[in-house]
C-alpha cells in the first residue's frame, strides 16, 4: 500500500496518476437527443484524458431538476457536472451554488459563443455554465400538405391563420392533425409553449409591482385559443404530450404543423429519423398582436457545482463538450443535422453544417431576435422570455401548467382555471414576500 | 390465593416491563425522533431555494397550508381513492374468493394467476396499465373498444381519478382475495350441509354463512389496505403526476408537490403532520371496528 494509494484520489490527478487511478466525473444531465449523442461519445473524451472516467446520470427534465435542485441545495455533492439551463443559471449563481468559470483557455474561443445565450449565462460579465446547445422556438409545418391545398406559408404567420390552415388539413380518420403543441403540465413543457402565446397575445405574468396577471384577457385570450386550437385539431391525449412526444408524432408524419424547439429541427431533417424529412418545412414561431416574447430562448448549460470535488477535471470535460471541436466531432461521426446548434458563431460559419441544415439561418435569427428583458408588450419586473428569472417560478409555473392542462382536458373551464391559476399565484408571492 | 395472584401479577408485571424496556424505547425512538422532527421543520420557514430565508415561522406555515384550496381538494381525492379501492376490493375480492373456494380443473394455477397481480411493483404495473392498456392510440383498451365500434377513450385525461382506482384496486384485489380464501377454507363444511339440507339456495348460504363467517377476515383486509391506501403514490407519479389539474393529486402526491417541486420543506413538513393526523384518525376508528368485530 504506497502513500498515493492512500490518499484520497480526487485532486491528486495532477500528481500524475495512472490510468487505474482515473478521477471520476459524476456527470447529470437530460435525456434529450444532444445528450444521448454526448454521452455516446464518451469513449472519445476518454481516450483524450486517460485521467478521467465519465459516470454518466441521465434522467427526464422534471426529474433532473429535482435531483440537481436537492443535492445543490443541500450541499449533497454527488455530481460533478451538471446539466442546467438558463433559469436556474442566474438564479444558483447568484446563491453562490456554481463554480464561476473565468480565464477559459484561449483555444476554447469565449468569443465565438453567441452573444445573446453567453448573457443569459453570465453573472456581472462572468460565465457560470457553459452552453452545450441553444434554442429558440419556431414552427415545423409538411410542405406537401400545404401545396395540396394551396397554402402558401407567409413571411410572418399569425395564430389565427394557423388555426385556418389547421381546419383545413386536420384528418383525424387519417390519424393526420392539424396542429401539434405541448401539452404536458411543466414550467419547461406546456407553459413554455403557452407564455409565449401569452406574451405574443400583449400578455404578461406580472405587472411592474409583481401582481400576478393570470386572469387577465390578454391571458383569457391566448390560453381559450391553445385550448379550442388543440381541441378542435389537436392529437387526441395531446394534454400529456411533451416535447419528445411530439416530435415522434410529428416525425412519423401525424402532423400537419407543429410549432416548438429549434432543436428539433436536425432530426427532423434527418432522413433515418424522420419520414417527413422531404416535405420540412420551416416558418418563425406564429404571432397574434405582438412579434416581442413569440419565440422563446433557452440554452442547455454544463456548470461545475460549487460542492464538487473534482472542478479541475470537471472543467476539461465541460470545455471539451462545449467547444468548436466538439461540434466538428459530431458533425463527423453523427451527421452535421446532429451536431449541437445555437452556441457558437462558427458552427453556423461552418459551410458543412450550412449545407446540411437549411434551417440554420432561421435557428440563428429566431435565438439573436429574442430578447429575455424585453420579452412583453406592457413592461414587466423580470427576465425571461418563456420563464420568469425567480427562483419561485418553478413551484409557479409547475402549478398553473397543471391547471392549464385541465383546462385543455375539459375538467375545468379556461376561465376557471385562470382564476385558479391566478388566486395560486398569488398566494405563492405572497408567501415569498413580493406581495403585501 | 387471591393476594399472592395478585401480587405475583405486580411483580410480574414490573418483571416483565424492565425486559421489554429496551426494545419498546428503541421502537419509541424509532417513532418518536422523525416526527418530532416533522413538527419542528413545519413550524420553520425552510425553502431550500431560499437559503436566506430562514427562521421561526409559527403557525405560518399551517395557515397557508389550511387555507390553500389544494388541501381540502387533495383530502376529498385521497378519502374518495381509499373509499372505491376498498368497495371493489372487498367486494370483488369476496365473490372470487367464493368462486375459487370451489372444485374445478386447474384451480391450483388459476388461483396462482389471480394472486400474482399484487407482486408487480406499483411502478411497473403503473407503467403497463399507462403503456400497455390505457393508451388512447396503442392500448388494449382502445382496441376493445374499437372492436365494438366504440371511440377510444383517453383515460388520464378524460377519466384520470377512475383510471388511478382501476389500477390500485387491480393491485389490491389480489391481497384481499389471498386472505379471503384463506378465511374460506376454515368454513365448517357441515354448517354449509345442513343449510341446503334445510333447503337454503346458495344465495342464502351466501348471505347467513359464509358472509358472517368471513366478517373478521374482511375486517382485517379493510384495516391493512387502509394503511397503505392513504400514501398512494408510485401510480400517481407514473401516470397522471397529479393531474390534470388537481384531479389525481391526494394527500402524500401534494406534499411530495410541496417539498420536491417546490422545495418548500416548511410547507412540506406542514403537510405531513396533517398527514399523521388524519392517518391517526382513521386508524382509531378501525381499531375500535376491528377490535369490536373481533370481540363478537
Amino acid at each position: 500500500m504506497t502513500l498515493s494509494r492512500a490518499l484520497p484520489l480526487a485532486g491528486f490527478t495532477a500528481l500524475g496518476a495512472t490510468a487505474a487511478q482515473a478521477e471520476t466525473l459524476t456527470v447529470a444531465t437530460v435525456n434529450n437527443n444532444d445528450m444521448v449523442i454526448m454521452q455516446g461519445l464518451t469513449e472519445a473524451f476518454e481516450q483524450a484524458h486517460p485521467d478521467i472516467e465519465l459516470d454518466w446520470v441521465v434522467l427526464e427534465e422534471n426529474v433532473l431538476r429535482q435531483r440537481l435542485t436537492t443535492d445543490i441545495a443541500t450541499g449533497g455533492g454527488q455530481f460533478d457536472v451538471m446539466t442546467i439551463g438558463t433559469y436556474e443559471v442566474p438564479i444558483w449563481a447568484e446563491r453562490g451554488w456554481l463554480a464561476p468559470l473565468d480565464d477559459l483557455p484561449a483555444d476554447y474561443r469565449v468569443d465565438d459563443l453567441l452573444q445573446s445565450v453567453r448573457d443569459g449565462l453570465s453573472q456581472d460579465g462572468t460565465l457560470q455554465a457553459l452552453p452545450f446547445y441553444a434554442e429558440s422556438s419556431m414552427m415545423y409545418y409538411r410542405k406537401d400538405l400545404f401545396e395540396e391545398a394551396g397554402i402558401t406559408m407567409p413571411e410572418q404567420p399569425t395564430w389565427p391563420q394557423v388555426r385556418e390552415w389547421a381546419g383545413q388539413l386536420h384528418d383525424a380518420d387519417q390519424e393526420r392533425y392539424g396542429i401539434c403543441l405541448r401539452g404536458k403540465p411543466g414550467w419547461g413543457e406546456n407553459m413554455a409553449l403557452a407564455t409565449t402565446m401569452v406574451n405574443s397575445f400583449g400578455g404578461r405574468w406580472f405587472d411592474m409591482d409583481w401582481n400576478p396577471q393570470i386572469d387577465s384577457p390578454a391571458w383569457q385570450e391566448a390560453i381559450g385559443f391553445y385550448v379550442d386550437l388543440l381541441n378542435d385539431f389537436g392529437p387526441p391525449g395531446a394534454s400529456s404530450n411533451g416535447f419528445n412526444e411530439n416530435l415522434a408524432l410529428f416525425s412519423r408524419g401525424n402532423c400537419a404543423m407543429w410549432v416548438d424547439a429549434t432543436s428539433a429541427a436536425g432530426k427532423l431533417f434527418d432522413t433515418d429519423e424522420s419520414q417527413v424529412a422531404d416535405a420540412l418545412g420551416f416558418a418563425p414561431a406564429p404571432v397574434a398582436k405582438t412579434e416581442k416574447g413569440s419565440h422563446w430562448l433557452w440554452s442547455w448549460a454544463l456548470a461545475i457545482p460549487a460542492s464538487s470535488e473534482s472542478k479541475d477535471a470537471a472543467r476539461e470535460f465541460i470545455t471539451w463538450a462545449t467547444s468548436e471541436a466538439y461540434v466538428n466531432l459530431v458533425g463527423e461521426r453523427e451527421g452535421w443535422t446532429s451536431v449541437p446548434p445555437g452556441t457558437r458563431k462558427s458552427t453556423y460559419e461552418n459551410p458543412n453544417y450550412q449545407e446540411a441544415a437549411p434551417f440554420a439561418g432561421f435557428v440563428l435569427d429566431a435565438i439573436q431576435g429574442a430578447d429575455p428583458t424585453d420579452a412583453t408588450l406592457e413592461p414587466s419586473p423580470y427576465i425571461g422570455v418563456q420563464f420568469v428569472g425567480i427562483p419561485e417560478f418553478q413551484s409557479i409555473g409547475t402549478q398553473v401548467g397543471q391547471m392549464v392542462a385541465s383546462a385543455l382536458t375539459g375538467e375545468t373551464s379556461v376561465e376557471q382555471a385562470l382564476q385558479a391559476a391566478q388566486r395560486a399565484t398569488e398566494r405563492t408571492m405572497k408567501r415569498a414576500g413580493y406581495l403585501d | 390465593m387471591n393476594k399472592t395472584r395478585t401480587s405475583g401479577r405486580t411483580i410480574g408485571g414490573l418483571r416483565t416491563l424492565s425486559l421489554q424496556a429496551p426494545a419498546v424505547s428503541l421502537l419509541f425512538l424509532w417513532m418518536i425522533v422523525p416526527l418530532a422532527m416533522t413538527v419542528w421543520f413545519s413550524l420553520q420557514r425552510y425553502n431550500l431555494l431560499m437559503p436566506g430565508m430562514t427562521g421561526f415561522a409559527g403557525l405560518e406555515n399551517y395557515e397557508y397550508l389550511f387555507t390553500d384550496p389544494a388541501l381540502w381538494s387533495a383530502m376529498g381525492t385521497t378519502l374518495l381513492m381509499v373509499g372505491w379501492v376498498l368497495v371493489i376490493t372487498v367486494v370483488g375480492g369476496t365473490l372470487l374468493a367464493v368462486l375459487f373456494q370451489q372444485e374445478f380443473f386447474g384451480q391450483g394455477i388459476a388461483r396462482v394467476l389471480a394472486i400474482s397481480p399484487f407482486f408487480v411493483m406499483p411502478t411497473v404495473s403503473a407503467l403497463v396499465w399507462k403503456n400497455m392498456m390505457m393508451h388512447p392510440a396503442n392500448g388494449v383498451l382502445s382496441w376493445v373498444a374499437e372492436l365494438f365500434g366504440l371511440p377510444a377513450v383517453d383515460w388520464f385525461s378524460s377519466l384520470p381519478l377512475t383510471s388511478i382506482i382501476i389500477i390500485v384496486a387491480w393491485q389490491w384485489l389480489p391481497f384481499a382475495l389471498l386472505i379471503l380464501l384463506t378465511a374460506m377454507q376454515s368454513l365448517d363444511e357441515d354448517q354449509v350441509e345442513a343449510a341446503r339440507m334445510d333447503g337454503a339456495g346458495p344465495i342464502a348460504i351466501f348471505f347467513f354463512i359464509t358472509l358472517p363467517h368471513l366478517k373478521r377476515a374482511i375486517s382485517v383486509v379493510i384495516m391493512i389496505e387502509m394503511i397503505f391506501l392513504l400514501t398512494i403514490f408510485a401510480e400517481i407519479f407514473v401516470t397522471t403526476s397529479g393531474g390534470p389539474g388537481l384531479a389525481t393529486t391526494n394527500l402524500a402526491y401534494l406534499i411530495y408537490i410541496r417539498a420536491l417541486l417546490d422545495f418548500d420543506v416548511g410547507m412540506a413538513s406542514a403537510g405531513g403532520v396533517v398527514a399523521i393526523i388524519l392517518a391517526n384518525i382513521v386508524a382509531i376508528f378501525l381499531v375500535r371496528m376491528v377490535a369490536k368485530n373481533l370481540e363478537s
